[in-house]
C-alpha cells in the first residue's frame, strides 16, 4: 500500500466520525423570519429560531418593556424561549459543563467579549450545570444553567444591550410556565429564567444581580 | 438565495476544522465564524464552487485568528473514540495527531484539504489564494514531515536544556 493512501485512511478513519455529529445548535442556518425580506441576511439564528417555531403570546406590553431590536422578540420572551428549548434537555442541556468551568467562562467572555461573571446560586440550592453559547439580534448570548436537587433548572441569559435600549431595572414577565426576571445593567442585559414561582425567583434574582455588582 | 446548499457542507468544514486546530471548541468557533462571515458575503460568491469558495471563507477566518492568538498554539484533542478497530489504532491516531500539530498551519491545511477533504490541487490552490506550485511543495513538506513522525524518527526540534 501507498504510504499516502494510508495517511489518508487513517485521517478519514480518525476525523470521519465528525460528519456525522449532530450539529450544534450555535452552527445551525435559519433564515430569520423576523428581519423581514429587505435585509434577509441569513443569520445563525439558532436557540431564537427554534423558539421562534414555539407557540407563544407575549402577553406583557412590548412598549412599555425593553425596545426589541429590528423587530426581534424583547429580552424575556428571548430569554425564555431558550429556556424552555435547553432547559428540558436530558443529554445536553449545556455545551460546556460546570467541571470546566474556569474554561467555559474563559471562552464564553472571549466570545461575548467582555469578562463574565458565574453567579453561585448554591446558596438557593441551585449547583451550576454549564453553559453555552447562543446567536441573538445583537450578537452573542451566554446561558448558563443551573439545576436545583429536585431537577428544576434555572437559565441566567445574558447578551449586549441593544441600540435604543434603556437602562431597565427589575421587571418581571410570564411566559407561560416560565417565569423571568429580566434587567439591564450598563452595556448588559441580563434575564432569569424558571419554572419557579414568582417570590423565588424574585429572591434569586437579587441574589444574581448582588453578585454582578458587588 | 439558497442557504441549503451552505448547510450540506456544514459537516465537512467541521471535520476539517477539528483536524485543523484540533479543540472542538475551537473549531466550532471557528466554524461559527466562517458561517457568519459566508453569510456576510453571500453576494460576492458566483454560482461555481461553493466549497472551495466555503473553504477560502474558513481560510481567511483562520488567518484572522491565528494573527490574534485565537486559536490554541498546540492543538490538542479532547476526544474519546468510540470504537477502536486495532490495539494499534489508537496510538496511530495519537501520532497522527501529535503528528498533525507539529506541521505548520500552512502545510496542515494543504494536507487537510488534499487527503481528508479529497479536494483536487486547483481546488486547493483557489482556496487558499496561492498558485498550484505553492500547493504541491507544501504537500510533499507536509507528508514526509508527518510520515517521518509517525515512523518514529526522533523530530529535529531544538530541545531546549533544562539546567
Amino acid at each position: 500500500m501507498k504510504p499516502d493512501d494510508d495517511l489518508s485512511r487513517l485521517l478519514h478513519e480518525r476525523f470521519d466520525p465528525v460528519l456525522v455529529e449532530p450539529i450544534p445548535a450555535r452552527l445551525q442556518l435559519r433564515r430569520p423570519a423576523w428581519i423581514g425580506h429587505a435585509r434577509a441576511a441569513a443569520v445563525l439564528a439558532v436557540g431564537i429560531a427554534i423558539g421562534l417555531a414555539l407557540p407563544f403570546t407575549w402577553r406583557g406590553a412590548p412598549q412599555t418593556g425593553p425596545v426589541a431590536s429590528a423587530g426581534a422578540p424583547a429580552l424575556p420572551v428571548r430569554a425564555a424561549r431558550a429556556h424552555l428549548v435547553y432547559a428540558v434537555e436530558v443529554r445536553h442541556p449545556v455545551e460546556v459543563d460546570a467541571s470546566q468551568q474556569e474554561h467555559l467562562v474563559a471562552w464564553l467572555s472571549k466570545r461575548l467579549g467582555t469578562k463574565l461573571k458565574v453567579p453561585a446560586l448554591t446558596a438557593e440550592g441551585f449547583e451550576l450545570l454549564g453553559g453555552r453559547l447562543l446567536p441573538g439580534p445583537d450578537g452573542p448570548v451566554a446561558q448558563f444553567m443551573y439545576q436545583e436537587g429536585a431537577g428544576r433548572r434555572l437559565t441566567l441569559y445574558v447578551s449586549a444591550r441593544a441600540k435604543g435600549e434603556g437602562q431597565t431595572a427589575f421587571r418581571f414577565a410570564q411566559e407561560g410556565a416560565v417565569s423571568v426576571f429580566y434587567w439591564i445593567d450598563g452595556n448588559w442585559c441580563y434575564a432569569l429564567s424558571g419554572e419557579i414561582d414568582r417570590p423565588a425567583l424574585s429572591r434569586i434574582s437579587t441574589s444574581v444581580y448582588r453578585q454582578l455588582n458587588p | 438565495m439558497d442557504y441549503e446548499q451552505v448547510v450540506v457542507y456544514i459537516p465537512n468544514l467541521r471535520r476539517y476544522a477539528r483536524a485543523l486546530v484540533g479543540d472542538r471548541h475551537a473549531a466550532d468557533d471557528l466554524v461559527q465564524d466562517t458561517l457568519e462571515r459566508a453569510v456576510r458575503k453571500f453576494h460576492l460568491w458566483r454560482p461555481g464552487d461553493l466549497r472551495a469558495w466555503l473553504f477560502s471563507v474558513m481560510h481567511n477566518v483562520f488567518v484572522n485568528q491565528l494573527k490574534s492568538r485565537r486559536i490554541p498554539p498546540s492543538a490538542e484533542l479532547d476526544e474519546n473514540f468510540a470504537g477502536a478497530t486495532t490495539p494499534g489504532w489508537v496510538t496511530d491516531v495519537r501520532d497522527l495527531e501529535r503528528g498533525l500539530a507539529l506541521l505548520s498551519a500552512e502545510q496542515r491545511e494543504v494536507l487537510l484539504m488534499v487527503s481528508l477533504e479529497d479536494m483536487t490541487y486547483e481546488q486547493v490552490s483557489r482556496a487558499l489564494g496561492v498558485p498550484m506550485g505553492t500547493v504541491m511543495s507544501r504537500l510533499s513538506r507536509a507528508r514526509e514531515k508527518l510520515r517521518r513522525h509517525m515512523d518514529g524518527e526522533p523530530e529535529r526540534t531544538d530541545l531546549k536544556v533544562v539546567k
